[in-house]
């Protein structure tokens, strides 16, 4: 079985947001970048997938510039194969899943997960899009993945409840809590990382569809409104009359 | 030409965030000059259907194939795409839930158009450009998003507009078919469980969220959020740490990595407000905060909050909502 391991490099989870002067890109002075959070999920399940078989190969895509091999490293430390670097900036979500299509239809990948969504642009996009564009089914956000033979068996999230979905491979899934505990790399794993296959690719010339124009902080709250715990239920009656909210 | 609004339905009822697509629909219908158009997915019947008049839809399409009950993913892109084409649509809005999410995405492959998903507002169609406000960097910013293409594919984020109701209005709700055969329907579910909601409240949907955190000290104190939940017609929802430890089930997670919710009231008690649990509540209209230290950071988010033990507070909140109905 083959795994495709598709990863985004993301602010750490306690950045502080701040964009450059003209509010016109992400400013990234001073940010820690790891590995998205729900793309650990994906990584970690096709890891233990193959170790679960006995066989078969993870590869980790990465679309981005040079600065996201220590990344890229960290997935190969963690227990991925090899590794493709798409070398060109993510310009929005169907760039990323044209440059994720064509590697996967050239190297044949049975199996293609990626994490729910990053959580710097928050698309929850390119999974379809690479499903559609391979012509396979995609199973979006999946908490649980099996494989027996050809066939996986996943769990769907959906609003209140899940589903439970069979399908062949080749397929796309993307990936959330509670599908495994995501690895951390240790000394071995680190030290072999190293030495481990790094392919870098140009992007095919494909255009973005969207673009960003502008970014912008939420409005800033007013301040709290604190209430003596003694009159708790004042509360209450503020969030009736004042704020309108019951 | 018409926009083509996708309507979720669940035991016939329209989902309270598809009349806020619905809404959006026609707002956006309104400002291109030209009609909306529903198509309604799930188990819809068609006098709820022909309600969505009161949010300004025109006409609705209806396919009454059964199998359509469940979400598949394919059969559901398929039967929207066909809808699409027959409307010549060239703006589509759907929910920005895990099903709007899934079918918008392989749809904008399909239909060859632009995509954005958490969208905050109307768009602004001035100047012959098409652009979008949406949620982005979990919660903690905002982006302007230009669209371009022909066509366009609108998500819209929860809450983040209000479903109108125009009493009386209706619409002409017509039967349509996609002429789906067995092969859409490969990645149908063979199964679907629902979860057990604390008063049929679903999370995602819900208006008022009650949530509790690693103050709450344990699952066997959960009946005080339960209790004020209840008394609110709220849902409950809570922090990683308690999901994590198997508290609470990972479903009524919200945070960066968990599920991002946008209610009107957010009460949060023994939750000390980790940048990563404000990515997921911070839309949020109004946040009460509860918790026994002054200096959780969680008060600098809040517009409300109490500084004590919530053992005491919750059951005087829950008393005084009581008095009140």
């Amino acid at each position: 079985m083959k795994f495709l391991v598709c990863i985004s490099n993301v602010p750490d989870t306690t950045t502080k947001i701040a964009f450059t002067p003209d509010n016109k890109e992400f400013n990234k002075a001073g940010v820690q970048f790891v590995i998205n959070p729900w793309d650990e999920y994906a990584l970690t399940r096709a890891i233990e997938l193959k170790e679960a078989a006995g066989s078969g190969t993870v590869t980790v895509l990465n679309v981005g510039e040079a600065d996201t091999e220590p990344n890229i490293r960290k997935a190969l430390a963690i227990g991925a194969d090899d590794a493709i670097r798409v070398n060109a900036a993510p310009k929005d979500a169907f760039f990323v899943a044209q440059q994720i299509a064509a590697i996967a239809k050239e190297g044949a990948y049975d199996v293609i997960l990626m994490g729910k969504e990053s959580i710097d642009y928050n698309g929850f996009q390119v999974h379809g899009m690479v499903g559609e564009l391979l012509g396979i089914p995609t199973v979006a956000p999946a908490m649980k993945l099996d494989l027996s033979g050809n066939t996986a068996t996943l769990e769907r999230e959906i609003e209140g409840g899940k589903e439970v979905i069979r399908v062949n491979t080749p397929f796309v899934a993307s990936c959330q809590q509670p599908m495994c505990e995501p690895r951390i790399p240790n000394m071995r794993g680190i030290m072999t990382a190293r030495t481990k296959p790094l392919k870098v690719v140009p992007a095919t010339t494909d255009t973005p569809r969207t673009q960003v124009a502008e970014y912008a902080l939420p409005p800033k709250k007013q301040g709290v409104k604190l209430i003596p715990a003694e009159s708790a239920g004042d509360l209450i009656k503020l969030l009736r009359n004042e704020a309108k909210v019951i | 030409m018409s926009v083509l609004v996708v309507v979720e339905c669940d035991k016939g009822e329209v989902k309270k965030s598809s009349l806020e697509v619905a809404t959006y629909g026609a707002q956006v219908a309104a400002q291109l000059g030209t009609t909306a158009t529903a198509i309604a997915v799930g188990e819809a019947i068609e006098a709820n259907l022909a309600k969505l008049g009161e949010q300004g839809i025109s006409k609705v399409l209806y396919d009454n194939e059964p199998r359509l009950k469940d979400f598949v993913n394919n059969a559901y892109t398929k039967l929207i795409a066909t809808a699409a084409q027959q409307e010549d649509s060239k703006v589509i809005v759907l929910a920005n839930s895990n099903i709007g999410a899934s079918v918008g995405s392989r749809l904008s492959v399909r239909l060859q158009a632009a995509l954005a998903t958490n969208v905050v507002e109307l768009p602004k169609t001035d100047g012959g450009q098409f652009t979008v406000k949406r949620g982005a960097f979990s919660g903690k910013a905002f982006s302007d998003v230009v669209l371009s293409g022909e066509r366009k594919i609108i998500a819209v984020k929860k809450n983040s507009i209000e479903a109108q109701h125009e009493a009386g209005k209706t619409a002409e709700v017509t039967t349509f078919s996609a002429q789906l055969a067995d092969a859409d329907f490969a990645d149908a579910p063979s199964q679907v469980v629902m979860q057990d909601q604390a008063g049929g409240i679903l999370l995602p949907e819900a208006e008022r969220v009650v949530s509790g955190g690693r103050g709450m000290k344990g699952p066997e104190n959960w009946g005080l959020i339960e209790d004020l939940a209840k008394a609110l017609g709220a849902a409950t929802a809570c922090s990683k740490p308690v999901s994590d430890v198997d508290w609470r089930p990972h479903h009524e997670h919200v945070g960066q990595t968990g599920i991002t919710v946008s209610p009107n009231l957010y009460i949060a008690c023994g939750i000390s407000g980790a940048i990563q649990h404000l990515a997921g509540v911070n839309s949020s209209k109004v946040i009460v905060v509860i918790n026994k230290d002054p200096e959780a950071p969680f008060f600098k988010a809040a517009d409300y909050g109490i500084v004590g033990d919530v053992f005491d507070v919750l059951p005087k909140l829950t008393a005084a909502v009581k008095e009140l109905s």
